[in-house]
């Protein structure tokens, strides 16, 4: 039978906008019911844009009713709140931005905008984006739409849950060491991130700047595909953006695999890994094998130190990039009596305690003495990462691996325990250390019923060959047909 | 690896971040573990390895030097916690 509005993937809306089944004012009042229906207890947002959303969805079917078209021309999404938007609250999660309002727009969003998108609003992260749960925001924890009891992971915990949910058709999140595959997997979507370079960091408030991406969290791996083909590509703005030819990443969702050689990596199948997953894992590598995929051993052999580079590596860029908030520019300030202190309360009382903790570790690991011992080690322990990588990808097209060792924790669960919240990202953080690209597909539930996500590994800018993968995976199987039912109490 | 408290607070001076008495007590514990976990990386022979400080093959960026618009002064002023005159306002950086 017919969908709801608000369960339609991008490309089903386009084809009912433009075939003027409905409007984009039909579509995103339907969305805007469902986060008022729904957000309540899902909490995926920070900030919604209602009357700026219904806004630009009239001036969507204006320009639509005049003859105009656009790839995401009246499609409603949400943006995770490290993402600048020119007039519209930006929190990065955190109280020391809590009324920053910044006076441009990141280029992600803008290549959006013009594309046409309509924003729903600013979804819920992990302060900064240092998280696996969301549970680090300075403001609420984000809960899991298939149990309200989880987490929906993190960093982009808030996107992960509104496209779960379905109060947003897709979301940007940003991905440094996990964090658009990570809540991805946990909320049973598609998450991708492209290698590094291929979309623009212009106005994304900066954590790890050598780790972070733009990526997007999805209902299905053709809208992925049409987003991401919507923002990507140079950006005078950026000067770490590729300056390479961005094709329609729809034109490589050939629906075959036939020839395609995928790596399987040892290191990724250890002791640790929840059954489920790992069984889950195993019969989607065998359906890729079944439709004509060759499966390939590979070795990874440096896997075990990604976790300690990446705490190294992108704590020591954090500590420098989050020194711009000194409570003089903009954001939270104390008022002390001398400047010196005010820099110290500032950021003191502004900060939580995650951040803290991570600008801690990176001043520590950059500070005399020990910068040798411990961030330059990193750096060289992350280039034997890279070369892991090399070596494999001249062997195969694809490498096939879990998202994470579990499904969705408990909320609460690890909060007290830091190390062990980190170890949620062991196998996403070695991907962003190789600067290559990635996507988390659906691939099961566990015996709870909690969503599992395959992991497709792709070289620098082999975005096409992860997304042909993926798509094929996908329309071979059903689970991205399966939707969370979250429980609605009436208010 | 243990950490003690003034190499902390130490560290906490140079971020310039305040830390109460309980928060330098706490990270003196959590930052010793993650650190005793780095040291993992001490048994990778790393003699012969350069450094990854970024991935991407480009070097030297450099652009066009051609004039164009920026913020206007009231939109750059526009999340000051203090301003005058059209200048952030700071306390003195210099003591008497």
């Amino acid at each position: 039978m017919s969908k709801a509005l608000h369960e339609l993937t991008i490309h089903e809306a386009l084809t009912g906008m433009r075939q003027g089944d409905f409007s984009a004012v039909d579509l995103t009042q339907a969305l805007l019911e469902r986060i008022a229906l729904l957000d309540g207890q899902v909490k995926a947002y920070l900030t919604v844009t209602a009357e700026l959303a219904l806004e630009q969805a009239a001036q969507a079917d204006a320009r639509r009713a005049a003859g105009g078209e656009a790839p995401l021309l009246g499609v409603p999404l949400a943006i995770k709140d490290v993402l600048c938007t020119a007039g519209v609250r930006t929190t990065c999660g955190s109280r020391i931005l809590e009324n920053f309002v910044p006076p441009y727009t990141a280029s992600a969003v803008q290549r959006l905008a013009d594309a046409g998108m309509v924003m729903l609003g600013k979804t819920n992260t992990d302060e900064f984006a240092m998280g696996s749960s969301t549970e680090n925001s300075g403001y609420f924890t984000t809960h899991n739409p298939w149990d309200l009891d989880r987490v929906p992971g993190g960093s982009s915990g808030g996107s992960g849950a509104a496209v779960a949910a379905q109060e947003a058709l897709a979301a940007l999140g940003t991905d440094t060491g996990g964090s658009v595959r990570l809540p991805a997997s946990y909320c049973g979507i598609v998450g991708l991130k492209p290698s590094y370079g291929r979309v623009s960091r212009y106005g994304l408030v900066a954590y790890g700047s050598s780790l972070d991406q733009v990526g997007v969290l999805a209902k299905d791996v053709r809208d992925s595909a049409l987003v991401l083909s919507a923002m990507a590509g140079h950006d005078a703005y950026d000067s770490t953006s590729m300056p390479a030819p961005v094709p329609d990443f729809t034109a490589a969702l050939t629906g075959d695999v036939r020839g395609l050689r995928i790596g399987l990596p040892d290191e990724y199948f250890i002791a640790g890994v929840q059954p489920d997953v790992e069984a889950a894992v195993r019969r989607a590598i065998d359906v890729l094998g079944e439709m004509g995929a060759e499966i390939v051993r590979v070795s990874l052999p440096n896997t075990d130190k990604a976790l300690p580079v990446y705490y190294l590596v992108a704590t020591a860029e954090a500590s420098a990039n989050l020194s711009r908030f000194d409570g003089v520019r903009y954001g939270y300030s104390a008022g002390a009596d001398s400047i010196q202190e005010n820099y110290r309360q500032s950021r003191g009382q502004g900060f939580g305690a995650e951040v803290k903790r991570r600008i801690m570790l990176g001043t520590y690991a950059l500070s005399a003495g020990y910068y040798d011992a411990y961030y330059l080690k990193a750096q060289q322990v992350r280039t034997l990462i890279k070369q892991d990588f090399e070596a494999a990808f001249e062997k195969v097209d694809v490498i096939a691996c879990p998202v994470a060792p579990t499904t969705a924790f408990r909320i609460g669960e690890k909060a007290d325990n830091p190390l062990e919240m980190y170890l949620s990202d062991v196998f996403t953080i070695t991907l962003n250390l190789a600067g290559m690209c990635g996507i988390s597909v659906p691939c099961g539930f566990d015996g709870a019923g909690l969503p599992i996500g395959l992991q497709l590994m792709g070289p620098h800018l082999g975005e096409e060959v992860v997304l042909r993968t993926a798509h094929a995976y996908e329309q071979a199987t059903h689970w991205h047909t399966q939707w969370a039912q979250p429980a609605v109490t009436e208010v | 690896m243990h950490l003690t408290i003034d190499e902390v607070r130490h560290v906490a001076q140079l971020a310039r971040l305040g830390l109460t008495d309980e928060e330098l007590a706490l990270y003196a514990e959590q930052l010793s573990a993650i650190l005793d976990y780095a040291d993992l990386l001490q048994q990778v022979d790393t003699s012969h390895v350069a450094p990854t400080p970024y991935v991407l093959p480009l070097q030297n960026v450099i652009r066009e030097d051609t004039a164009a618009s920026s913020l206007d002064n009231a939109a750059a002023l526009g999340n000051a916690p203090d301003q005058a005159d059209g200048f952030f306002r700071v306390r003195a950086v210099f003591e008497e």
